[in-house]
């Protein structure tokens, strides 16, 4: 007895909506970067799902980029953080508004 | 056997997914993001991916997060964020375009076609180390490569951002209040 697909397509749909809650609702910009992780690990699974599904291999290599990215996208978007609590003295995201018109 | 392991891990994911969302703490949400990180290790494996579920712990889990627990450390937020200031229309509104969301990918998801099928037995080494890097080598190899690339900008950009001397000097006009500027000066660089 094996777990449908459906079921791990909804669950990725699930997370996914949840990570995108968190990056609307949240105004700290930590919480915020970890919701955006929430998403991408959601979009792996359902990269993952599929690939057992078709059954090919291609979807599971999509995902190590993915992680390549995310990984590279974390320390990137960390420094930047670090640099404007330096600066600013906060990371509350309605605080950082140099940038808007 | 699999759809218990299923649930149980779908319920942990779950879980640790309102956590990342709901907690008040930084802090809080490193930790939920863990179990998230953690119960997906678990479904890849149930999925027979057994490369990417090592690779989920020790590259998601193991450094990613440790990182998160680094910042929020260097950073030593007591703070979480005002609760109320402005957050009940934006609050409504995210939570209905997320759950239009939702609901548009689960009605495609399950209304298409063949999705439901028993999925056939994946061949021998199906997900394995050697299965994976063989693709790597041979079909992805320009993606591979090019990922190292990737790896390398993310290397130099962290250290140029960490070592601080491209800080942009505010003009006078635009600088901050005294007392934030105090504050700014109390963060040990």
């Amino acid at each position: 007895m094996t777990v449908p697909l459906p079921a791990y397509l909804v669950l990725g749909a699930l997370l996914f909506s949840l990570g995108a809650v968190g990056v609307l609702v949240r105004r700290n910009a930590l919480i915020v970067f970890m919701s955006i992780e929430l998403m991408l690990n959601s979009v792996n699974l359902t990269f993952v799902a599929l690939s057992r599904h078709l059954p090919s291999m291609d979807g599971q290599l999509a995902v190590f980029f993915t992680i390549v990215v995310a990984g590279v996208e974390v320390v990137v978007g960390l420094a930047i953080i670090v640099e404007i609590f330096r600066s600013r003295a906060t990371v509350d995201l309605d605080e950082v508004h140099l940038l808007r018109g | 056997m699999e759809p218990v392991l299923f649930v149980l891990f779908a319920t942990l994911a779950l879980a640790g997914g309102l956590g990342v969302v709901a907690s008040a703490r930084a802090i809080h949400s490193a930790l939920a993001l863990l179990m998230v990180l953690g119960a997906l290790a678990g479904l890849y494996l149930l999925l027979g991916a057994q490369f990417i579920a090592v690779l989920q712990v020790i590259v998601y889990a193991g450094a990613i997060v440790v990182l998160f627990l680094f910042v929020i450390m260097l950073l030593h937020m007591a703070t979480g964020e005002p609760a109320t200031r402005g957050l009940r229309p934006r609050r409504a509104g995210a939570t209905l375009v997320a759950a239009f969301f939702l609901a548009g990918v689960l009605f495609a998801a399950l209304r298409a076609p063949g999705l439901a099928d028993p999925a056939p037995p994946p061949p021998e080494g199906f997900g394995s180390a050697e299965a994976v890097g063989r693709l790597f080598f041979t079909r992805f190899l320009l993606p591979f490569e090019l990922a190292s690339v990737v790896l390398l900008v993310g290397i130099v950009a962290a250290v140029v951002l960490a070592k601080g001397a491209l800080v942009l000097r505010a003009p006078a006009a635009a600088r901050l209040p005294a007392e934030v500027e105090a504050k700014v000066e109390a963060v040990p660089r």
